[in-house]
């Protein structure tokens, strides 16, 4: 039987002084793999020539190299590209990068599935199949076409990341490390629908930009959206936001999903202006893009403009999210799912 | 000093006062209460302090003297199987109640999967079940906790769906299925979910494709 070897694409340096230890050799092997790890465009342990053999022979009894090519890519005709990555058997993640002027943005995913139940997300409607490890997360990053042109990382892809933080803060420290990808944090934004504990730890742990999933001010209303509402409620995950200093270069940013005649009338924009009332902050407006079985739907551009009008009005700067790759399966979750079902149909 | 958010999710310590095995793998783990609850509010509980805590249910009713959750024992889980092993008199620590997953008066149906059970069992001891109707679906019939208290109290308000033991007993198949089945639903009740993300996403579904409006459904997820 074949044994499956722990990767080492995904350690931090912390982790890999820990491997070196264990397998006696010199401290500093640690820093070079991380180099070839993070640094360097191999995909094998042979290719660290800067190991000896006997290091390499060593590190290759336990440990795999960890990553993983993209199985399938969709390209929009506006350049936005849908890469799908496989995880385990037959569990699918999706990765977007997005390109606009000299930025190159990819949206990556932290979970396989979801736990939280979105009324109108669809990746909810997949479940939850698994935790994506920190490797995993920023190999979404590392193998796609463009990865020496990535400028943004959005973690807004599949998922909830403050469901799995651990990992998602160890991915972050990979990639904002010397020793890893040497990002700025700045260009870094993790998106969650607000778990309260794990987003003060998120807070106090990085230096990332924090988006969080708002889309109604209304208690009764968000719960019959998001079910997190009962648990951990907007007005609680706000009162925290407003103990931390976003007045420097760290931003806090607040997605609101438009639905017709639901979460779009003035009465939203005052509760709105209230509930964010002394935040530096912005909300982005999203256009939704219908998923099947939901009974939402996005009100017109007329709509849409006049809302991000009065929250402007209002003091709040609010900005309309340009609507990307609508020609191939964008929004999230609506390709792995579609890639299941054919694997299912397929027996 | 800490906020009134900080102290409802920080943990404190209590001393277990009984840990129950009620069905294979499946505990009621108890503890003294110490102050007042919502039926349907949720507790934080780790056995070490270096360990997340896990969310659970209070399944107890709101004037019993022990604050109780029922758990299964997920192997090679960090918190639950020693959870399970762990004796009256040890240590745990817990969180406040906490969450918002309540009923008022008004006509509705309690949907639930498993340890799902466990918020609509705490309304039920706390007297909060009149017009409610309670459908508890599980794959085995020794899944279908508290049983007899149920059958007991609700009578045929309590509508079993067991998936893979088919005894004559319990309606043969899973909740989406007998949902499936009635010609129609009640559109002006009430909906309350607990269970598993994809369960309460498919009984979702099938309710707002039989009608139901989705403002009317609540749903409490585990996470």
């Amino acid at each position: 039987m074949e044994t499956i070897k722990e990767p080492l694409f995904g350690k931090t340096l912390k982790e890999l002084v820990q491997i070196t230890v264990d397998l006696g050799l010199p401290k500093f092997t640690a820093g070079q793999i991380a180099d070839w790890l993070y640094k360097k465009q191999i995909n094998s342990l042979e290719e660290m020539s800067n190991l000896s053999r006997k290091t390499r022979e060593l590190l290759a009894e336990k440990y795999d190299f960890g990553t993983n090519p993209t199985v399938k890519v969709q390209v929009s005709a506006d350049g936005t590209k849908k890469y799908l990555f496989v995880t385990g058997k037959h569990q699918f993640i999706e990765t977007a990068m997005i390109p606009d002027d000299d930025r190159v943005t990819v949206c990556v995913s932290s979970q396989v599935g979801c736990k939280m139940g979105c009324l109108f997300c669809m990746t909810a409607k997949q479940g939850f199949q698994g935790q994506l490890l920190a490797g995993e997360i920023v190999n979404q990053i590392r193998s796609i076409d463009e990865a020496e042109a990535v400028s943004n990382i959005v973690y807004m892809g599949m998922g909830e990341p403050f469901d799995n933080l651990d990992e998602v803060l160890k991915s972050i420290e990979i990639l904002t490390s010397d020793w890893g990808y040497a990002m700025s944090p700045r260009r870094i934004t993790v998106s969650s629908i607000g778990i309260v504990p794990s987003m003060m730890r998120f807070l106090n742990e990085s230096e990332a930009h924090l988006a969080i999933s708002l889309h109604t001010p209304f208690d009764e209303q968000r719960k019959s959206l998001m079910p997190v509402q009962i648990a951990y409620p907007i007005a609680e995950v706000v009162d925290e936001i407003r103990k931390w200093d976003f007045s420097g270069q760290r931003r806090v940013s607040f997605e609101y999903i438009l639905f017709k005649g639901l979460n779009d009338t003035p009465i939203h924009v005052k509760e709105l202006a209230r509930l964010l009332n002394g935040i530096k902050c912005r909300i982005n407006l999203i256009r939704f893009h219908p998923v099947p079985g939901t009974p939402l739907v996005s009100p017109d551009e007329e709509t849409i403009t006049h809302f991000k009008n009065q929250l402007n009005d209002k003091g709040i700067f609010t900005s309309i999210r340009a609507s990307r790759g609508q020609d191939i399966y964008a929004a999230c979750g609506l390709l792995s799912t579609k890639e299941q079902n054919s694997l299912k149909d397929k027996g | 000093m800490q906020s009134s958010i900080q102290n409802k999710h920080s943990l404190k310590p209590v001393l277990i006062t009984g840990n129950v095995e009620i069905s294979p793998n499946v505990f009621v783990i108890s503890w003294k209460r110490a102050g007042d609850f919502d039926p349907g509010q949720v507790v934080k509980i780790t056995a070490d302090l270096k360990d997340a805590p896990r969310i659970y249910s209070i399944c107890s009713g709101n004037r019993e003297e022990n604050i109780s959750v029922l758990f299964n024992v997920k192997p090679g889980g960090v918190l639950t199987p020693h959870l399970s092993q762990m004796k009256p008199g040890e240590l745990i620590y817990v969180s406040e109640p906490y969450g918002s997953f309540s009923c008022d008066e008004s006509s509705a149906w309690w949907i639930a999967t498993g340890t799902g059970i466990a918020p609509f069992y705490s309304m039920i001891r706390s007297g909060r079940f009149q017009n409610k109707k309670l459908l508890h679906g599980v794959s085995y019939a020794n899944q279908f906790y508290f049983e007899d208290y149920l059958q007991k109290v609700l009578g045929s308000n309590y509508i079993c769906c067991c998936s893979r033991d088919k005894n004559g007993v319990h309606f043969p198949g899973r909740i989406t299925d007998y949902l499936q089945g009635l010609p129609e639903l009640p559109k002006a009740d009430k909906y309350y979910l607990c269970g598993q993300a994809l369960m309460v996403v498919e009984v979702r579904d099938l309710l707002i494709q039989k009608g139901v409006p989705y403002s009317q459904i609540y749903a409490e997820i585990f996470f």
